[in-house]
């Protein structure tokens, strides 16, 4: 890395160039955005473990495979696959030969658009879309300026291909041999991209990078990681959210073979108690045999039902207005023969990953090195460098595959990393794993808020709706953080009106407002954040109204839509061509078809299902997706989104998809309680199509979520000729 | 603690841990193999599937002390097995993975499933599949892993 220094000082790159070039030590190709931080070889202390480069998008080894660098965690979107892909291919690069690694937390890696590095908001593909193939376009003008050079011929007389630069009379040279040479050339400051209809990469359906080793068990994820002399450290939480340690007898605990430490720490909120060990079930072992007096006193003990009552009492006053189109009253004055009064209840939800929280931290005084599966790279890099005194550069962040996430691995306050911090801190100089048990994860809170729904609908000659008035409430996800001034407006937290505030259809005398009360249990987004809930309550009622009218669902929603949502008229247009086999011949006895469409992080998304019931449970035989998420970078993981997304959507609908509380509790403690879809809980088929587009693209992590549930319970409607208004399904 | 000789994917291994540890964490912190993977720890989600003399066992809830003679494979060693082969294969060929974590426990269930019947139906599938979880829900794709394994072990 000296060498590339070096080289970097000899060729005096201009900094202010958007990229930068250095030759890495192995004589490859280094390309990075704006990277001030320096190059460093400060690793000599440290246990080996694995080689991140410091700065770079891309590098071409001289063994031919082409390193990519993804600025974002992979924790099942794909897009460990997806943005090599997109760069690989105005590289001209042979698909063979990509690998891919996540990037480290560094200024470089930042999303262009939110400004922090991070996953969320579905926007992975949408904001990095640009920014990789303009990486693989300048890498590629390097390359063919390079054997320009060697061939003495313009560039504008070269092609490439398949790795490989084609000169004018038959001349090849493969861009491993042209790596050294091109990382001595200017970084181009504009380059031509290409005409989609050039694309040899994008668009098509490329398997994972990451399958086999996630078929072999090699895949290592964060909770894998295993350094030299590396202790396991496990935290004992307060019952309820805030309580702090009053006096802990650790005389048992501490005689558990393994136990190298038991303390006090704080906590964001309260404190509680770190057993440190040489191995997990020690330390899990030793923490069960912990006698803590605790203080809950001052801290509020949410309790479920009495949470209910005061959230139905609120959501029958006007709230802080998100929204307010023509006569807010005028609802009052409709018959109520013509009006639908709908009150909905949604449960917290935990996101529950597969893969249990964890971090690992080592703190050397000076400095310290962090391994996290984390959405939020940036923030989680400051709370450990805060923690322990340092800048969040003195902290080498490594970015861990993650087993799943959902949004609980994009913490504001980063309380998971934070605890890891204090525990590394005092174990100085070694290595700690924290490991956050299932136990930890269903009951520690950071849930999708509960939230009750309370709308009044009037309906018109027409059959189409003519008054709405909506009233939200719920927890809201930023009150009190950072980001705050930029999502609560007038009072409103936006993410908790999602989907309805900003709803597609056309409804006159639209009034929407919402209550954020304050509760002690932390909240956070998860999947599809407010639309989770918002969805729900716009598609169910828009099929109620459809119903009533005696009207087609597709026909009706159509009808309601306004002209700007193109996207969902595409939708609805896609899914009602392939339903068409499927309406004309009568579905089984007992089978129904649902239907559901919603717009999300900007793809539109229509669903059917058909369900029938089997054990007082919804069996959902088949659902069919229509999708227009701009262009499809690569179709087979959109389809596997979607179909893994709609499985996911189904948290909150089927078996035991709450978390309760009482006397301040969580009555949950892990998958026996709270218990998520399995294989029989969800479509036994998806089939997925996708609008046709050349588009910008958008995303495609969260907009699957919303549709399902609503679809589902539209189809049980038919079924059954109830409504269904309070999740998750108790009873049909 | 206590001494146990293990017979892992055919090695013998010897490990010095308490009677009470479960097998999963023997395996992913004495033993170094972190294919097998911690879910729940109460036999709910079948990430720690392993096989212990070929029967599709949670690890999480089986100490140590309670393994014995029996063999053991995990994820790691599933390639040895011709079906375990097949089945990882049609794992790739499928494109089925997303986050990939519980995958090994699929994939284990999958192999156990496969060599009792060899030709499954859905509802089998269901039955033996049905404590695996996957909170991607990659389920679809399983589902047709699975079927494709089975047909090309004819």
């Amino acid at each position: 890395m000296r060498a590339a220094m070096k080289l970097q000082n000899d060729l005096h790159l201009n900094r202010r160039s958007f990229l930068r070039v250095t030759s890495a030590a192995a004589g490859g190709l280094l390309v990075s955005l704006y990277f001030d931080l320096p190059l460093t070889t400060a690793q000599e202390n440290q246990p080996p473990t694995k080689v991140y480069p410091p700065d770079a998008f891309v590098h071409i080894r001289p063994d031919g495979k082409i390193m990519i660098t993804v600025n974002r965690l992979e924790f099942g979107q794909g897009v460990h696959t997806a943005l090599p892909m997109v760069l690989a291919d105005e590289m001209d690069a042979d698909w063979s030969h990509v690998v891919a690694e996540l990037a480290p937390a560094a200024e470089v890696y930042k999303d262009p658009v939110f400004g922090i590095q991070m996953v969320g908001g579905s926007g992975s593909i949408a904001h990095s879309f640009q920014q990789y193939r303009e990486l693989g376009a300048k890498v590629r003008a390097m390359l063919v300026a390079a054997a320009a050079d060697r061939w003495r011929v313009t560039p504008d007389k070269c092609r490439t291909e398949a790795s490989v630069v084609h000169g004018p009379n038959n001349q090849t040279a493969k861009y491993s041999e042209l790596a050294n040479d091109a990382a001595r050339k200017p970084v181009p400051e504009k380059v031509t991209l290409k005409n989609p209809s050039e694309f040899r990469i994008i668009g098509k359906a490329i398997p994972r990078i990451d399958s086999r080793a996630k078929c072999d068990g090699s895949q290592k994820f964060g909770l894998d990681l295993d350094l030299p002399g590396m202790k396991i450290a496990v935290v004992a939480h307060p019952p309820v959210f805030g309580g702090k340690v009053k006096s802990v007898d650790d005389t048992e605990a501490r005689k558990v073979e393994g136990v190298r430490d038991v303390f006090e720490i704080p906590l964001v909120k309260g404190s509680g108690v770190a057993v440190v060990a040489d191995k997990f079930w020690p330390a899990k072992q030793a923490r069960d045999l912990l006698k803590i007096d605790w203080d809950l006193s001052g801290i509020e003990h949410p309790d479920s039902a009495q949470l209910w009552t005061k959230y139905r009492e609120l959501a029958r006053t006007r709230g802080n207005v998100a929204v307010t189109l023509g006569d807010e009253k005028l609802i009052d004055q409709i018959a109520a023969a013509n009006r639908i009064v709908a009150e909905f209840e949604f449960p917290y939800l935990a996101h529950a990953p597969m893969e249990p929280l964890n971090t690992t931290v080592r703190f050397d005084g000076e400095k310290a090195e962090a391994w996290v599966p984390s959405q939020f790279q940036t923030m989680d890099q400051m709370a450990i460098g805060q923690v322990l005194g340092l800048k969040p550069e003195q902290v080498t962040f490594h970015t861990e595959f993650a087993g799943g996430g959902f949004g609980r691995r994009a913490v504001i306050d980063s309380h998971v990393q934070r605890e890891a911090a204090v525990i590394a801190k005092r174990l100085r100089g070694t290595p700690v794993k924290l490991i956050w048990t299932r136990e930890d994860d269903i009951r520690g809170g950071y849930y999708r808020p509960m939230h009750a729904h309370r709308v009044e609908v009037g309906i018109g000659a027409d059959g189409m709706p003519s008054a709405w008035r909506h009233v939200v409430v719920g927890q809201s996800l930023v009150a009190g953080t950072p980001f705050e001034g930029m999502m609560i407006k007038n009072g409103v937290d936006e993410t908790a009106v999602e989907g309805t505030s900003d709803t597609s259809y056309v409804i006159p005398n639209f009034h929407v407002s919402a209550h954020h009360p304050v509760v002690n249990v932390p909240v956070l987004w998860w999947r599809s954040v407010g639309h989770t809930h918002n969805a729900f309550v716009m598609e169910t009622l828009i099929d109620e109204l459809a119903t009533r009218a005696k009207m087609d669902g597709i026909a009706y929603r159509r009808k309601m839509l306004k002209p700007e949502a193109k996207k969902l008229r595409a939708v609805l247009d896609l899914l009602e061509e392939k339903l068409v086999v499927w309406r004309n011949k009568l579905p089984p006895p007992g089978h129904a078809l649902g239907i559901a469409c919603h717009e999300s992080f900007e793809t539109a998304v229509a669903c059917a299902v058909e369900v029938s019931i089997e054990n007082k449970r919804p069996r959902i035989h088949h659902a069919t997706i229509a999708v227009h998420c701009g262009m499809a970078v690569n179709p087979l993981t959109i389809e596997s989104q979607f179909q893994g997304g709609l499985g996911f959507g189904l948290t909150q609908l089927v078996g035991q998809g709450a978390i309760t509380l009482k006397d301040g509790r969580v009555e949950q403690r892990n998958f026996d309680g709270y218990t998520p879809p399995y294989i029989a809980d969800v479509p036994v088929n998806v089939d997925v199509h996708i609008v046709p587009s050349t588009d910008a693209p958008t995303g495609c992590g969260e907009p699957p979520v919303p549709v399902i549930s609503p679809a589902v319970v539209n189809a049980l409607a038919k079924l059954t000729g109830k409504r269904y208004r309070t999740l998750p399904l108790v009873s049909i | 603690m206590a001494t146990y000789q293990l017979t892992v994917n055919g090695q013998r291994k010897q490990v010095n841990v308490d009677p009470s540890t479960p097998l999963l964490w023997v395996l992913r912190e004495d033993l170094k193999m972190t294919g097998t993977k911690y879910g729940c720890g109460i036999s709910a989600c079948g990430a720690c599937t392993v096989h212990l003399d070929g029967v599709a066992t949670r690890s999480c809830v089986v100490p140590v002390s309670m393994v014995g003679n029996r063999p053991i494979v995990t994820i790691e060693g599933i390639d040895k097995d011709p079906i375990g082969k097949v089945v990882q294969n049609s794992w790739v060929e499928k494109d089925v993975v997303q986050c990939g974590y519980c995958q090994s426990g699929q994939i284990m269930s999958a192999v156990a499933l496969l060599k009792a019947t060899p030709k499954p139906t859905d509802e089998n599938i269901e039955e033996s599949m049905g404590g695996n979880l996957c909170r991607c829900a990659t389920y679809v794709r399983i589902r047709e892993a699975l079927q494709n394994a089975s047909r090309q072990l004819k």
